[in-house]
């Protein structure tokens, strides 16, 4: 597919103030995004998931954000007002939290909370809004999916609260969906299938995805393309499949500290934080 | 000798049994891992033989001592835990040093100044950090804190509940090579709980899979190198850890 980039950043900056003065934790980002998949790697406090949010404009005061420029398929998210940016966040561009506990709505049944989503974006007569929901759910491959609409989140497991978070933002059909460390809370065994779903669904859709994570690994396997952040700055910008080639004393030093399956190593490198100041 | 002895051993919270049947012996120096998916028992088990789950039957042996039910002093110096998340595990108004003496006022043990001092060192803390406080602290150093607490009655035994899935890659890394080096040191036997197969190839020298609270297999970490696992729950958790990209079939 040839067409315009689906999101394009420029100089993105985030900061916070705090009693020394203005604090930046994302320090002049730049990317284009076609409908591919990015993946964001960073360790805590590295500015990727403030990255994640600033795309959808929901950095929380204090904290600000600005940018040279934000365009997502043409429109100008810098100068959108907050009435039609609300208009855009789910419908266009979504995101999946990491921790289904405490982003689902314990008071809900879990059908009203995907209708939700659905009705606040199209208008459709009901029948049609329970059929998109129980499809939707079928799509995230959750068994007896009319059973499973009116339960409430406190009473299904950590990897289907996940799936049914992934039914909820993409049910609304984004073109880009952002997923902020979407399996950190999740078992290994269940990390996989998750993971396999939001590639397949996003594939299937020809929707872009930028997935947010600390984990290399995981990142290499499900990304087109990777940025490694550190201290708010991208360090190092790679082709996933070219992630081993790595040049950035921060990225080597990141994949190296990563225990192997067959481990031989008698001790794991260790990062000399000297290098980089900050965090 | 034997350093742990499970015979037999079923655990419940309450009318549901957690754990059944489990049984396993890890040798003196020897550092044992219990691999499996939340709610698989792998955490209860550690927490039965510290005496934090004391409904249990069957036999839990400990350096050749039989534990009881009931707190015990003499175990406490014998064999210590370290928790997963190290932003829970300590006491938020305590400083580092009270953190550290409190064993040794329990257990009254002298020149209490002096071993604190040597321990932090021997995990790798500097000074200054001893009068502060938890939140003062990031998360590498907080889990530095909580393993030097364990170590401060010199226990022979340490039983780690997911020492590092709360932390960053390279903080990891720091932390696994700090606890490699105690048990080189003090000649250490540990009993690890972990989901991170990979770790367990970096740490240990057998491992104990879990699966809805029963141990399917006992295998040692080097089949992890090529994946030769009996079960066929231990094959899906391999290969839902990705397998061994490093080797090629």
């Amino acid at each position: 597919m040839s067409q315009s980039p689906l999101l394009e950043l420029e100089n993105l900056r985030v900061s916070f103030p705090t009693p020394k003065g203005r604090v930046e934790v994302v320090k002049g980002l730049s990317f284009t995004l076609g409908r591919e998949r990015l993946g964001i790697v960073g360790e805590s406090g590295s500015g990727k998931s403030m990255t994640g949010r600033a795309i959808l404009r929901l950095v929380r005061r204090p904290g600000q954000q600005d940018a040279d420029k934000m365009t997502f398929d043409g429109i100008d998210l810098r100068r959108l007002s907050e009435r039609r940016m609300r208009d855009l966040r789910g419908a266009r561009i979504s995101m999946i939290m990491q921790d289904p506990k405490f982003s689902l709505n314990p008071v809900m049944t879990i059908g009203e909370q995907i209708a939700e989503a659905l009705r606040t974006h199209e208008r459709l007569a009901r029948r049609d809004v329970q059929a998109r929901v129980l499809q939707m759910l079928e799509a995230v491959r959750i068994n007896d999916p009319k059973r499973v609409m009116a339960l409430y989140p406190h009473e299904v497991s950590g990897g289907m609260g996940q799936r049914i978070m992934i039914a909820m933002m993409l049910i609304p059909r984004p073109d880009l969906l952002i997923a902020d460390e979407p399996t950190s809370a999740l078992d290994v065994s269940v990390q996989a299938q998750v993971l396999d779903l939001i590639d397949e669904l996003v594939r299937d859709k020809g929707m872009g995805l930028i997935l947010i994570s600390h984990d290399l690994n995981l990142v290499a396997r499900y990304c087109d393309h990777i940025l490694v952040m550190h201290a708010g700055q991208v360090v190092e910008s790679c082709a996933a499949s070219e992630l081993h080639n790595a040049t950035h004393p921060y990225t080597r030093g990141l994949l190296a500290a990563v225990p192997r399956m067959e481990e031989t190593r008698e001790e794991l490198p260790v990062l000399d934080r000297s290098a980089w100041s900050g965090t | 000798m034997t350093a742990i002895s499970l015979k037999n051993l079923d655990i419940s919270y309450g009318p549901t049994k957690v754990v059944e049947a489990a049984s396993f012996d890890v040798a003196e120096g020897e550092s044992f891992a219990l691999v499996g998916e939340s709610g698989s028992g792998k955490s209860t088990i550690l927490k039965a033989i510290a005496g934090l789950a004391p409904d249990w039957t069957g036999e839990i042996t400990v350096l050749g001592q039989p534990r009881g039910h009931s707190v015990d002093h003499g175990f406490a110096s014998r064999c210590q835990m370290v928790f997963q998340d190290p932003y829970g595990s300590l006491h938020p108004r305590k400083s580092v040093d009270r953190v550290l003496s409190e064993p040794l006022k329990i257990h009254g043990i002298s020149n209490r100044d002096a071993r604190v001092e040597d321990m932090l060192a021997a995990v790798g803390l500097d000074r200054r950090f001893r009068f502060r406080y938890p939140h003062q602290l990031s998360g590498g150093q907080r889990q530095r804190v909580a393993i030097a607490r364990a170590l401060m009655l010199e226990p022979k035994v340490m039983l780690l509940d997911e020492p590092t899935s709360a932390l960053d890659v390279s903080v990891q890394a720091e932390i696994l090579n700090l606890l490699k080096k105690l048990r080189r040191e003090q000649g250490l036997t540990y009993l690890m709980v972990t989901h991170n197969l990979p770790v367990v190839s970096f740490m240990c020298d057998r491992m104990a899979v879990m699966h809805k609270g029963r141990i399917v297999e006992i295998a040692p970490a080097s089949a992890l190198h090529d994946g030769r696992f009996q079960d066929p729950y231990t094959q899906s958790l391999y290969a839902a850890s990705g397998g061994n990209p490093d080797r090629k079939d």
